[in-house]
């Protein structure tokens, strides 16, 4: 066979040139990331002011958009939801793609858009790559909620976060402290991915606490990434303990993580000896907790995530809120919430799970 | 890949209708596919229009353009390369790649004007290190894209690792997502044009287009006449890369978000909008109008089924099934036109 | 494409041609060569990290190759016959949910229960893809393209947003994963025995021999009085009965079952076959060399975490080591065609 290709550099060199000429030409002058800074998309829409005193509406179109199907921990989430839509007399709809990838939501949010909901509450696989679709959903005079991963705060008018960052992290140093008992030791966490915006800033608060001389004893030797991917959390747990011989506590404050992370040690000669303990769900951690695995471990509960979501959608769609901080809704069963500053409202303080109380919980 | 495409390989000699005196009749099949498409094509959208709430809207009409944008203009270079009997499962990951360079760039301080030339290169050498590893090495390229997919997957991961570049500016993310005038005519809908027309038009109005059909019917002849196959091949490898560093800029904008899984298994969504479209996995068949029904046949679909609630995992089955029947439909048709005439020649003995 | 084929025409005649030693001979260098790459590799890891080497780390590395393994038999037999079956990882998926939701609704089941229905579902859709091949006259790529969506939209619609937990699944479906026999787990002999039986088949069996002349020259093997239909069909319900056994270890190993369960997992397959020296164009390669590459893959993903290299370079390893073993398989092929040439000249 000719290798005509191999013969021809000089058409090569001569596309290159042509290539590098037209870089060269641009290269004067242009947008760059600092000139660019300051115009930011125009979103959104004029505010009217809130009515506190305006009734729920009923037959309110209510859609959830979860990161993915098919995960079952959206799923409690989004389950939570349908309970409070129906207690609205609203109309639920779930709908999601298979994959939690940044840009297969956008399809779905056009599709909302397009069927005239009346609030989208979205869980954003990328806080930006949703916003342009959330933009246009609000010019359309849909309400748009975000829960458990947040959208960037110019593209939504409101956002569900389950507890306070500085609660969580506490929360995690103080089981670490725990499990690794009196003498202390080594620790190490078992992440998400190395971007996942929440488990960084939690753990941003747990090596905060971790320097105050109540935890003087615990070392953290390493934070490990398991991508909240089942296999690949499985194996950076393997990874940690063959890394660090003398590990007392794996903190894995994800619930993919802690579940591969327990299932490893339950099933290796490590276990009794290096403790796990993070954020799970009760129901993928039950048998762990049974056989000693795992003593205690920390999650709020889902399903009110969903059910104040909800309640935040319907109460904006009538006009008792506009998600401006200091307005205050009632949510059913929940009870009365107050919008923070940048349009947050915290759900409260996570619960803990132990051998004792796990089989009350079922998500 | 090549061999384990080769139509030769199922044993069954569907060989047949490479003979010549078939030629006639391959022809008219041919045609009957395209024109079967386009049909389809028309119908689900016309359907669609009067059934589905929303559908015929000008906004849905955006979602759906930007929604097919990546997939028909990979599609129109993976058309030519499966038309010379070899495929590019690389494109995905190209895009990936690009979309995190992109990022990276910008990040580096650069202007968006010089990064997107620099991504449409960096396109450009991903299909000149195809290329070269299939046509200058002779390796097959369903082998050397799956590596390559593995490859420039993983590079756009160490590039820009799990993050994401977002601040990308609004004169560029809002003409992607914009229409012409704020009207019903998406901006880059003239892109797919313009590129259409010029793949149209080399494809099917020049000798190079019609060499490419020469290659794909029997390479070794195409040599022998005078066709350079290698060097053929390895641009048409180059004009893919580049044109999936485009599609790696364009995705970026549209999300204004450079991610290193950006359109990751994009790859079987445009092979199987091409083969849908009427083309041959073993190459020599195939024309652009065809893919171009194909790929508005997927979209249309997926957006109609999604406005009425149809979940995702129906869409997959869908669209395996549409894959798999768009090559043994013709296959089972042929097979029983081919019965039925011989029972008709065999009549028509028996009566004389 | 068709380029290719006339240039690997002299490379394939030997298989049935009288010199089956030195072929064997060079293909041994082929599999060595990994075997050379993976002491490499782990000596170096071991160096950096004695543990490494440790009881429970070697441990894992064969329980994490067992499944990968299984497939990899599988698909190795399928592409020596010139064809391919990228369905193998929504088999996988569909045969653990299958296996995983029959066992936790009767937890009374034995294993082989469990294990005879994963390969049953395996081998039904193994067989849906090889009559589409043979007598729909669809290439495999296609077929096996579209049955990857479709298994897969199947198991989503069938699982619908479900998920079996591991407290759902009988112990002893889940202890079976960790239980061995001699020191050996299960999941790693079963996957010796799938290896070693597959080996021998393809090795030393008549039906083996017709497999690799039918990627040889599918038209010739046809002449010569194979029976290609009856084989074609075996060997991709062959490849279809290992997924879902797979499905069956993974079930048992992982606890936790969704529909998205081995997503992607015929990259790693297919890269293992290819890696392990078995041609995409049919006609060469083993059974226990794509078993090697399965391993040499997993390896090199559990170094990486040890050696605390950036967990991303994996892919581009990966993809840079498929490009590699088909560089060196073109290498060898072009060595075997030129001393050929050579031979025949001094006849």
């Amino acid at each position: 066979m000719e290798y005509a290709v191999l013969r021809s550099p000089r058409t090569l060199l001569s596309v290159g040139s042509a290539a590098l000429l037209v870089i060269g030409l641009s290269a004067c002058g242009g947008t760059t990331k600092d000139s660019a800074s300051n115009d930011t998309a125009a979103g959104g829409q004029a505010s009217a002011a809130a009515d506190p005193n305006a009734a729920i509406k009923e037959g309110l179109k209510i859609a959830f958009l979860p990161k993915q199907l098919n995960n079952p921990y959206s799923d409690v989430e989004t389950g939570g939801g349908k309970v409070a839509v129906d207690e609205l007399k609203g109309e639920y709809k779930l709908v999601g793609p298979n994959d939690a990838s940044a840009s297969s939501q956008v399809s779905y949010i056009n599709t909302l858009i397009q069927q005239q909901q009346d609030v989208i509450v979205v869980a954003a696989n990328d806080p930006n790559a949703v916003c342009p679709s959330l933009n246009q959903a609000r010019a359309a005079k849909i309400k748009v909620i975000t829960f458990d991963s947040d959208a960037s705060k110019d593209c939504r008018d409101a956002f569900i976060n389950q507890a306070t960052t500085q609660g969580i992290g506490e929360s995690l140093a103080k089981m670490a402290l725990e499990q690794a008992g009196a003498d202390g030791g080594e620790i190490a966490v078992l992440s998400a991915t190395p971007n996942a915006t929440n488990q960084n800033s939690w753990i941003d608060v747990m090596k905060k606490e971790l320097a105050k001389p109540d935890y003087a004893k615990l070392k953290l030797v390493k934070v490990a990434y398991g991508n909240d991917d089942d296999q690949k959390s499985f194996q950076e747990a393997q990874g940690l303990l063959q890394s660090y011989p003398n590990l007392k506590v794996i903190v894995a404050p994800t619930t993919v993580g802690i579940a591969a992370a327990a299932r490893y040690i339950s099933s290796s000669s490590y276990k009794g000896k290096v403790a796990v303990t993070g954020l799970g769900l009760p129901n993928q951690m039950r048998e762990y907790v049974k056989d000693g695995t795992v003593a205690k471990f920390a999650l709020w509960n889902p399903a009110d995530i969903g059910y104040l979501a909800a309640f935040a959608g319907a109460a904006m769609a009538s006009g008792q809120i506009t998600g401006a901080p200091g307005e205050k809704f009632k949510a059913g069963k929940l009870g009365e919430y107050t919008i923070g500053a940048d349009g947050e409202i915290v759900l409260g303080p996570p619960t803990e799970f132990t051998k004792a109380n796990i089989d009350q919980f079922n998500f | 890949m090549s061999e384990t495409l080769r139509r030769s390989d199922a044993p069954g000699g569907i060989d047949l209708d490479r003979r010549p005196d078939r030629a006639g009749a391959i022809k008219s099949r041919l045609t009957s596919w395209d024109s079967i498409i386009l049909v389809l094509t028309a119908l689900v959208l016309l359907i669609a229009s009067v059934t589905v709430d929303n559908f015929g809207t000008s906004r849905n009409f955006t979602f759906m353009v930007l929604d097919l944008l990546p997939i028909i203009l990979i599609a129109l270079p993976m058309t030519m390369i499966i038309v010379t009997g070899e495929i590019d499962l690389s494109v995905a990951s190209t895009l990936g790649l690009t979309s995190s360079m992109m990022g990276w760039l910008w990040n580096q301080g650069l202007s968006i004007e010089t990064i997107i030339p620099i991504c449409v290169l960096i396109g450009a050498v991903c299909g000149v290190v195809n290329g070269f590893l299939i046509t200058g090495l002779g390796l097959p390229s369903l082998a050397v894209t799956i590596g390559t997919l593995a490859l420039y997957r993983g590079l756009a991961f160490v590039v820009l690792g799990d993050g994401a570049v977002a601040d990308f500016p609004w004169n560029y993310t809002g003409w992607v997502t914009g229409t012409i005038g704020g009207g019903a005519v998406p901006n880059v809908l003239i892109l797919i044009v313009a590129l259409a027309l010029v793949f149209g038009v080399v494809q099917h109005a020049t000798p190079f287009g019609r060499s490419l059909y020469a290659i794909g019917a029997n390479a070794q002849a195409a040599h022998f006449s005078g066709i350079r196959v290698a060097r053929t091949k390895f641009w048409l490898y180059v004009g893919s890369g580049a044109v999936a560093g485009l599609v790696g800029v364009l995705w970026t904008l549209r999300y204004s978000s450079a991610r290193a899984d950006n359109g990751s298994g994009l790859e079987l969504a445009v092979v199987a909008a091409v083969l849908l479209g009427g083309v041959s996995i073993f190459g020599g068949k195939g024309s652009l109008p065809g893919v171009l029904a194909g790929v508005v046949l997927l979209t249309a679909l997926q957006n109609a089924l999604r406005l009425e609630d149809v979940s995702g995992q129906a869409l997959n089955i869908v669209t395996g099934s549409l894959l798999v029947l768009s090559v043994l439909l013709p296959n089972i048709t042929t097979a029983v036109r081919g019965n039925w005439q011989r029972r008709k020649l065999r009549r028509a003995a028996a009566a004389r | 494409m068709t380029v290719t084929s006339d240039r690997s025409a002299p490379a394939d005649a030997p298989l049935g041609a009288p010199a089956p030693k030195r072929l064997g001979n060079l293909l041994k260098t082929r599999e060595l060569g990994i075997v050379l790459a993976l002491a490499l590799l782990v000596a170096y890891t071991a160096i950096d990290n004695p543990r490494f080497l440790s009881g429970q780390s070697i441990r894992d590395n064969l329980l994490n190759t067992a499944i990968l393994a299984v497939m990899a038999t599988g698909q190795a037999v399928v592409v020596i016959t010139r064809n391919i079956d990228l369905s193998v990882g929504s088999v996988l998926g569909i045969s653990a949910f299958a296996v995983a939701t029959l066992m936790s609704d009767h937890p009374g089941l034995p294993m082989a229960v469990a294990i005879l229905v994963g390969l049953a579902v395996g081998a039904v859709a193994g067989l849906i893809n090889g009559v589409l091949v043979r007598y729909g006259k669809v290439p495999a790529l296609v077929v096996t393209l579209g049955t990857l969506y479709i298994y897969r939209g199947i198991t989503y619609s069938w699982a619908g947003g479900s998920q079996v937990n591991a407290d759902e699944l009988p112990r002893h479906f889940l202890t079976f994963a960790n239980d061995s026999l001699l020191g050996i787990p299960w999941l790693v002999l079963i996957a010796v025995i799938v290896v070693g039986a597959g080996s021998v088949l393809m090795r030393n069996y008549r039906v083996g021999r017709e497999l690799y002349a039918m990627g040889s020259s599918p038209a010739a093997a046809e002449l010569a009085g194979i029976k290609v239909a009856r084989n074609l069909l075996g060997a991709f319900v062959l490849s279809g009965a290992l997924a879902g056994l797979a499905g069956v270890l993974y079930a048992a190993r992982f606890g936790t079952v969704d529909a998205a369960a081995g997503t992607g997992y015929e990259l790693n397959v297919v890269a293992a076959v290819v890696v392990g020296g078995v041609a995409v164009f049919g006609g060469s390669g083993s059974v226990w060399g794509a078993a090697l590459g399965a391993l040499l893959l997993t390896v090199i993903g559990s170094a990486l975490a040890v050696l605390d290299i950036n967990q991303f370079w994996q892919q581009a390893i990966v993809g840079a080591l498929i490009i590699l073993a088909i560089c060196a398989d073109r290498l060898v092929a072009v060595r075997i065609a030129r001393s050929l040439r050579k031979r025949d000249a001094h006849v």
